[in-house]
């Protein structure tokens, strides 16, 4: 499946979709792809403060669990809370299923953060394939 | 995220509870060829055997199979085996992988004495596992032999896939019926019957399981695994196994520290079935509490169990709290989440008219 080319990413496995202060965040493909069968995620509060590099929640597969590290410093807006009963939504199309939207404290810490080219270089890497 | 887990083995194909659920309801096949065969033969046989062994292999008849399990002399736990008796004087140990040159060692090391041979042949076979209600009715396809009259825990020879001899056993890991076969290892024979399995189940939906699947059917059956529910540090009684130990039959490897335990007043500690009535997953190693807070024990086996739809776990927790119906709290990412003792195992299959 294609990264979004207007989203970035995180080495955590971690998508972002900067619109100016505002963005969504989600988990990308390959970190679906390599968890399974999604069955729980642990979703933030809105008005939780955010900080980057930080675990924001975490997403759990029948097989294991792993944590949520935020892409970027911020305020929850919003929560998708249809992965509450819905977890496998992730699994389904990853890059749409979002977790949190977050009002950006310093919208250039995203400059920092992998582009689209670069994680899929990055996941082939990591994978050896 | 970080950190996938490290498995060296496929964990899933195509997809964990699509697998799991496959051996509930239709059929899987597993390669299980990481188990390893220890063959003991010669006079000596039994009486090693008895020795070795916890349960009582003289109640075997030829083609016969017993859970048991290989015990240090302080009654804990070296490995959990199936004795597979082939005749009077020949024995077959299957044995974990991960503790597979250490149980060699042990097996020749305590059959010394014995007038027997013991070989390690895990090499040798390729173990496929044929798991699920649909288990008979696909290796039916490929084998002469009646499987209708091979009873749970029986096994036979006969040809599957066109191999003669082969060793076809009514067993398994998966709390469902099921067969296990050893064919020769060689890759081209190995990847053929595979084919011909994966051909013959392919109208029962069959599909291949990893070791994920392994894990969770296991688990809903209760089935213990080792480094987990049994070890080293854990005797006969805390786990359970009660029922599988003969402590009547004469003395063997661990009879005497077991029968300290039972007139030191039974086990201190006991695995329990817990489900967790809060929303939370229990994984291994969580911290099992009671309601005020204080550490009373550990999660050895916990995930979602994708059949019973339950988030369940097996765990040691001292014996005032062992009860069916105790509530106690798995602490779950620093909070604590309630749970529920419940009577084990978790999932038993359906009993099925046509079999005995």
């Amino acid at each position: 499946m294609a990264y979004p080319a207007n989203y970035r990413y995180t080495r955590e496995h971690e998508w972002i979709d900067v619109n100016g202060k505002a963005a969504t965040v989600g988990i990308t493909e390959h970190a679906q792809d390599s968890l399974g069968d999604i069955v729980f995620v642990e979703l933030p509060k809105v008005g939780d403060k955010v900080e980057k590099g930080k675990v924001f929640g975490s997403v759990e597969s029948v097989k294991a669990v792993s944590d949520l590290y935020a892409p970027a410093t911020g305020t929850v807006t919003a929560i998708n809370e249809e992965l509450t009963t819905t977890p496998e939504k992730i699994n389904a199309d990853a890059h749409t299923a979002w977790i949190m939207k977050i009002e950006l404290s310093d919208p250039s810490e995203i400059d920092a953060l992998l582009t689209a080219a670069d994680y899929e270089t990055y996941t082939k890497e990591e994978t050896g394939h | 995220m970080v950190d996938f887990g490290g498995w060296d083995m496929p964990v899933e194909y195509s997809g964990l509870i699509a697998e799991h659920m496959a051996v509930r309801t239709g059929v899987g096949v597993f390669d299980v060829s990481h188990m390893g065969d220890i063959q003991l033969r010669g006079p000596g046989s039994l009486g090693a055997v008895q020795h070795i062994s916890m349960n009582d292999a003289a109640r075997l008849q030829a083609g016969q199979a017993q859970y048991s399990a290989m015990l240090y002399p302080e009654g804990t736990f070296v490995d959990d085996i199936i004795v597979h008796k082939f005749s009077e004087n020949d024995y077959l140990f299957v044995i974990n992988a991960g503790t597979r040159e250490k149980d060699y060692e042990w097996v020749r090391a305590q059959a010394r004495g014995f007038d027997c041979h013991v070989s390690d042949y895990s090499d040798y076979y390729t173990q496929l596992a044929i798991q699920g209600p649909r288990a008979q009715e696909t290796l039916q396809k490929l084998t002469n032999v009646d499987l209708s009259k091979v009873k749970f825990y029986w096994f036979t020879w006969g040809t599957v896939c066109g191999l003669p001899n082969t060793l076809i056993a009514r067993t398994g890991y998966t709390g469902e019926d099921g067969f296990e076969i050893y064919i020769p290892s060689d890759e081209a024979t190995s990847e053929r019957v595979w084919n011909e399995v994966m051909a013959a189940g392919a109208e029962f939906g069959i599909l291949p399981c990893g070791l994920g699947a392994r894990n969770t059917l296991r688990l809903e059956a209760a089935l213990s695994l080792y480094g987990h529910e049994i070890s080293e540090s854990i005797n006969v009684f805390e786990a359970g196994l009660d029922r599988f130990c003969k402590l009547e039959k004469g003395a063997f490897l661990g009879s005497s520290a077991l029968q300290g335990v039972l007139d030191a007043g039974g086990p201190t500690r006991k695995l329990v079935g817990l489900e967790v009535v809060e929303r939370g997953i229990a994984r291994d190693g969580y911290r099992v509490m009671d309601l005020s807070g204080n550490a009373i024990g550990s999660v050895t086996s916990g995930s979602p169990a994708p059949f019973l739809k339950k988030n369940i776990a097996l765990a040691y927790v001292p014996r005032s709290f062992a009860e069916v119906g105790t509530e106690v709290a798995v602490e779950i990412r620093n909070s604590p989440v309630k749970a529920v003792v419940v009577p084990l195992p978790f999932y038993k299959k359906p009993k099925k008219a046509t079999q005995s």
